[in-house]
């Protein structure tokens, strides 16, 4: 009985130690494994700039996944539509980061659907407007908002040549934590910039379509699969007379 | 020109309280108003992700350009030395700084984080026009302070022609930095224009005078100090030529950008096709806020007459801000071109399908805030000209020009 008693005595000061020593290592293995993955610590560099090629010949007509995806994924489907709000209202004030567009060429009667966010421009005017400059374009070509520093005057708004941006009109219950979000600021885009910063691949939008419309990817790797896509065929940017030179591109429209 | 002797604002007390509470009775429901607004969020209002500004800024807007206009009085006499005008200086300034304090408050009590406003004035991006618009605001309120002291105090009234000349600088500036706001615009079809600057200083002259002469022509009148013709007669031929000024930019503006392809859509939207915004541009703008007014300043009989002036002013200030909604909400409410030749057969996001217009129908609270910066300058202006001699004793025809019987 004493012998057993010993016996477990000393099992548990192992499995004790054991455990402490884990508790205490762990965190600092973790990360370094993290660290080692992507230094947080070093900045976002102009080596890179990330964007999108969308491929509308194989973009399904009636399909939303990248919509539900991106809304899923930056938590813009916990938003609530506010009490005593109509329908009707709630659809025109709550934000959105990408939506579907269906278009018909004036002349030749073509018609293509497309998904339409923030075309993370190289020129963006929402940049050159903000007055505090909250919203900002990192290094690596991301165009984002800065969410301690916005004021909520919706000038970007009214400079952006493509609607991409949304204002948080109604009080904000629950808030993601790739994506904080309060009332009173603006948002749009930010190509999953969470995902960029943890060294996860892709963007949410271009997990979701189930079709391969989207490709994601660093425009200045020239062997990327975006740069070689890009290289290969044809592209457009939007309202490419605004010399805005777009992170997303287009191919068959 | 006799010396001027100047006097504060004597009405007996209940009327200037009776006045008083009425004012501050409607600044109330402002408040609640506004209180509304910050404590729901924006959703209770008319705007939304397409028509982004709504009426509040319509009224800030249109406060902050008059607020530039309403200093011209003092400018015609101390910039140009015309000394009929040198007595009319001190409302001049005043009015200027008040209507300047409406508007900015309006505008930053729209802000969806007004509480933000300290880091809107401490950090800044100088690409913006609208952080330069910040230093320009603050600078008006300082140089007009300056001004209005070189006024007052005689022993600081060798500064005056050179303080004068500087506000009247800075009142161009700051004019031109507004009307930059939206001439800046690249992306949206209605304001991308640089006469969208000048066309918004000479709309600064009309509607900061027309509020000048209702102010002048309520105390004056309310208090029965003498108001000569001569003095009024001049400053409302002067309005009825800023009004005949802004018809000549309008009809440039437009002119010029019919002759462009790219904007006839949103020309057809303004003049003919746009529902309430064609309307007000025609019976609000051109109609009732220009070619009434210039008809009644102008006529022989009823431009000479008190009813005829105060009747074209409030016609010119209603004109101005018809044509800030169809500036403002009408640029917004026409569809982006975001694919330029393709027509739009759906979207997830509204976006102008097969051309219709962005939906805005503004809420009372919008209004009240709105309202409420016109009501907090009037009551300021009220209070001061109460408490210190901002107006003249007299403008009598022999006390403002003697020589000309």
């Amino acid at each position: 009985m004493s012998d057993n008693f010993d016996q477990n005595r000393r099992d548990f000061v192992s499995v004790a130690s054991k455990a402490a020593a884990a508790t205490l290592i762990a965190p600092g293995v973790l990360l370094q494994s993290v660290a080692h993955a992507k230094p947080r610590s070093e900045p976002v560099s102009d080596e890179n700039r990330y964007g999108l090629l969308i491929d509308t010949t194989k973009c399904a007509d009636g399909c939303s996944d990248c919509v539900t995806g991106c809304e899923k994924e930056n938590g813009l489907d916990m938003l609530l539509k506010p009490k005593g709000a109509s329908d009707e209202s709630w659809e025109r004030q709550r934000p959105r980061w990408i939506r579907t567009v269906k278009v018909k060429d004036r002349l030749s009667g073509h018609v293509s659907s497309l998904p339409l966010m923030c075309q993370h421009c190289e020129h963006p005017p929402c940049v050159d407007v903000c007055p505090t400059g909250a919203s900002f374009r990192r290094a690596d070509g991301i165009v984002m908002v800065d969410r301690h520093t916005c004021i909520g005057c919706r000038y970007c708004m009214m400079a952006c040549p493509y609607k991409a941006r949304s204002f948080i009109h109604e009080n904000v219950q629950l808030r993601p934590t790739v994506a904080p979000r309060g009332k009173g600021c603006v948002e749009s885009c930010n190509l999953c910039v969470h995902r960029r910063d943890n060294d996860v691949a892709g963007t949410a939008c271009q997990d979701a379509c189930q079709h391969g419309a989207i490709l994601f990817g660093d425009l200045n790797d020239p062997n990327s699969e975006i740069s070689q896509a890009l290289k290969e065929r044809n592209h457009t940017q939007l309202r490419a007379d605004l010399k805005l030179n777009t992170g997303v591109r287009y191919r068959g429209i | 020109m006799k010396k001027t002797y100047y006097r504060e604002w004597g009405i007996e007390s209940p009327r200037y309280w009776g006045i008083l509470a009425v004012l501050g009775a409607i600044l109330a429901v402002a408040g609640v108003a506004t209180l509304h607004m910050e404590h729901e969020g924006h959703w209770v209002t008319g705007m939304n992700n397409e028509v982004v500004w709504g009426l509040p800024h319509v009224f800030a807007i249109f406060l902050i350009v008059a607020a530039s206009g309403a200093l011209n009085v003092a400018a015609l006499g101390s910039v140009f030395g015309k000394t009929v005008y040198k007595s009319l200086g001190r409302l001049s300034g005043l009015l200027a700084m008040t209507l300047l304090i409406g508007g900015l408050l309006v505008l930053v009590l729209d802000l969806g984080q007004p509480s933000r406003l300290i880091v809107a004035m401490t950090t800044y991006n100088f690409k913006s026009i609208f952080a330069w618009n910040i230093y320009l605001y603050v600078g008006f309120l300082a140089i007009v302070g300056v001004y209005l002291f070189t006024m007052m105090e005689r022993k600081a009234q060798r500064f005056y022609k050179g303080v004068g000349l500087l506000a009247f600088v800075w009142r161009l500036i700051l004019t031109t930095g507004t009307g930059s706001i939206f001439g800046f615009i690249v992306a949206r079809q209605g304001y991308d224009a640089a006469l969208l600057a000048p066309m918004f200083i000479i709309m600064s002259f009309a509607y900061g005078l027309a509020i000048y002469l209702l102010v002048l022509m309520f105390t004056f009148n309310a208090e029965g100090r003498a108001l000569g013709d001569k003095i009024l007669l001049r400053l409302k031929n002067l309005l009825g030529i800023f009004v005949a000024a802004i018809f000549y930019f309008v009809v440039v503006y437009h002119l010029t950008n019919l002759y462009a392809t790219e904007n006839h859509a949103y020309e057809a939207f303004i003049l003919l096709n746009g529902g309430i915004y064609t309307t007000l541009f025609w019976v609000g703008w051109v109609l009732l806020g220009m070619l009434v007014p210039m008809g009644i300043l102008f006529h022989p009989a009823l431009g000479k007459s008190r009813g005829g002036i105060v009747g074209a002013s409030v016609l010119v200030i209603l004109g101005g801000l018809a044509a800030m909604y169809v500036i403002v909400i009408g640029g917004q409410a026409f569809p982006l071109s975001i694919f330029p030749d393709k027509i739009i057969l759906e979207s997830g996001f509204q976006d102008g399908v097969g051309g219709a217009a962005s939906i805005y129908s503004p809420s009372l609270s919008e209004f009240l805030l709105g309202f409420g910066g016109m009501v907090l300058a009037l009551t300021v202006t009220l209070v001061a000209v109460r408490m210190l001699k901002f107006l003249p004793a007299s403008l009598a025809d022999e006390v403002v020009d003697p020589h000309h019987g």
